[in-house]
């Protein structure tokens, strides 16, 4: 069916962004803010002070039963059973062939595993999840009760510790906590999406526009303003963050991702297990690189990725990296010219940009508080 | 929204303010609402012939890339420099100082078949 205007649905907050003239556009089958004022200054807002985002169209599957633990462990990649209560892990999850079905943030809820997926893939992946689920888990779909807004920026912290106390400004990186029962559940994660310190905020849709109000109250002093999809894409590409649609998708697997911190081949039977330990074994034959271009030109989605005048690849995604001052880009090379510090051309519309392989994180002034990635294993 | 009066307008959003035998060129409010913040543009040199409703260069957007279209056929007779540093100038002032070349008219007949101010928001009308 076509995304006219009157089948797309809105998230909790529609009021706020019309109220906020932000310019919508539909995404995923949302109608969403892709920008208020412009992404430049969205962009450096939540850089240099902080920034929320509308996520409500994000998915969530809530898992329980006494499998839960072990079958959302079955379902990804990354160890999501012996974790304790209370974390957050980022995980991939395959399909047999190791391709993947979607990359997710897994909440370790007591013997609860919820899922929160993107929104493009909720549908798919809540027939994936059932398909595989054993008759011990109850697979729940929370997706239309629920609400998400992520408070990005070095100054995120001040304005939740307003809101929720030292519980958040305790939180570590990638851990969380809940509080209150039905409609008055709040759950509150250290995670993000924009290479800044940051917190994902969930509530009932029906507390959601309360929310919403008490943030920017709360943000006040820290001049907090509403971000885009727009900029929410330039934060992430700068930092090589994958989206899924144009990074990764059934066609990619963890590996050649630049996931493979998030794969653990040793643990416990996966889908997708047998396939990733074959590529492994067969090594890599190309590699989602981070890109930083000479000249201005922006590399876009499906640019060609030369090496001296040789086809190497294709961009998966581009734009300007608005913290770095020169176009970004992301592309699977050949695996010879995947090599931090190699110079490649990318050639959009006839004509060529000089590019260098960087390492990712292209941006590394942010102030995530990010561990070290665990080593592929 | 702004469509000053006294330009004239093509459908690919151009805006031409003439000027005796030269017209001077750039893109309209509304367009430069629609692509978002510009960060780069692409024009062609001085003295380059430009064919009306050919490509004369293209303008990149964060978030989208899209072409310029020459309103009337003639010679680049000057370029606007301000915007390699500065092409948020487009955004920040559409109609003045984000303005992108002057082209000396080969046939200033071609004016008379670009669209007034009203037709160019009866023509916007559609979009809303």
């Amino acid at each position: 069916m076509l995304d006219t205007t009157s089948t797309l649905k809105r998230t909790p907050f529609y009021a706020r962004h019309v109220a906020l003239g932000a310019k919508m556009v539909p995404f995923a089958g949302f109608q969403m803010p892709i920008q208020y004022e412009g992404i430049v200054a969205e962009h450096r807002a939540v850089r240099g002070s902080v920034g929320v985002f509308d996520v409500s169209h994000m998915g969530e599957i809530r898992l329980q039963g006494p499998g839960a633990r072990a079958f959302a462990n079955r379902l990804v990649t990354n160890e999501v059973d012996s974790v304790p209560d209370g974390k957050a892990v980022y995980t991939p999850m395959c399909l047999e062939t190791g391709g993947i079905v979607d990359d997710l943030l897994v909440y370790a809820s007591g013997e609860d595993r919820l899922l929160v997926v993107n929104a493009a893939n909720f549908e798919k992946d809540l027939a994936w999840v059932r398909e595989h689920a054993p008759r011990d888990v109850s697979v729940v779909d929370e997706n239309e009760g629920t609400a998400q807004l992520a408070v990005q920026g070095p100054r995120a912290e001040d304005v939740v510790t307003r809101l929720y106390g030292d519980r958040a400004k305790n939180l570590e990186f990638y851990t969380f906590f809940e509080e209150g029962e039905g409609e008055d559940w709040t759950m509150v994660s250290r995670t993000g999406y924009t290479g800044e310190d940051g917190f994902e905020i969930y509530v009932r849709a029906s507390r959601a526009l309360e929310t919403w109000d008490r943030v920017f109250e709360a943000g006040r002093p820290a001049l907090i303003r509403p971000i885009g999809l727009g900029a929410r894409d330039t934060l992430r590409l700068e930092m090589g963050y994958c989206l899924y649609g144009n990074d990764i998708d059934e066609t990619t697997h963890p590996l050649e991702a630049g996931l493979g911190w998030t794969v653990r081949l040793d643990k416990a039977a996966f889908l997708g297990q047998r396939a990733l330990v074959e590529a492994q074994r067969a090594g890599l034959a190309r590699r989602l690189v981070g890109l930083i271009l000479d000249g201005e030109r922006i590399a876009r989605q499906g640019s060609e990725v030369t090496a001296q005048g040789q086809p190497v690849g294709t961009v998966t995604s581009g734009s300007m990296g608005i913290s770095i001052g020169k176009p970004v880009a992301m592309a699977y090379t050949r695996i010879d010219n995947a090599g931090t510090g190699t110079k490649l051309e990318v050639r959009t519309r006839g004509s060529e940009s000089p590019a260098s392989v960087v390492a990712r994180p292209m941006y590394r002034g942010g102030s995530v508080r990010a561990p070290k990635p665990r080593r592929a294993t | 929204m702004k469509v000053p009066a006294d330009l004239r307008y093509t459908k690919e959003h151009e805006w031409v303010r003439v000027r005796g035998s030269e017209a001077e060129v750039g893109i309209t409010d509304f367009a430069q609402g629609e692509l978002g913040d510009v960060v780069f543009v692409e024009l062609p040199a001085l003295g380059t012939r430009l064919q009306q409703m050919k490509s004369f260069g293209t303008i990149d957007a964060v978030k989208t890339v899209s072409d310029l279209f020459a309103p009337v056929s003639g010679e680049v007779s000057a370029v606007n420099t301000d915007l390699k540093d500065n092409p948020a100038l487009i955004n920040q002032s559409p109609y003045e100082k984000g303005w992108m070349v002057r082209i000396k008219m080969a046939n200033p007949a071609e004016t008379e078949a670009l669209l007034s101010a009203e037709a160019y928001e009866k023509a916007l009308g559609a979009h809303a």
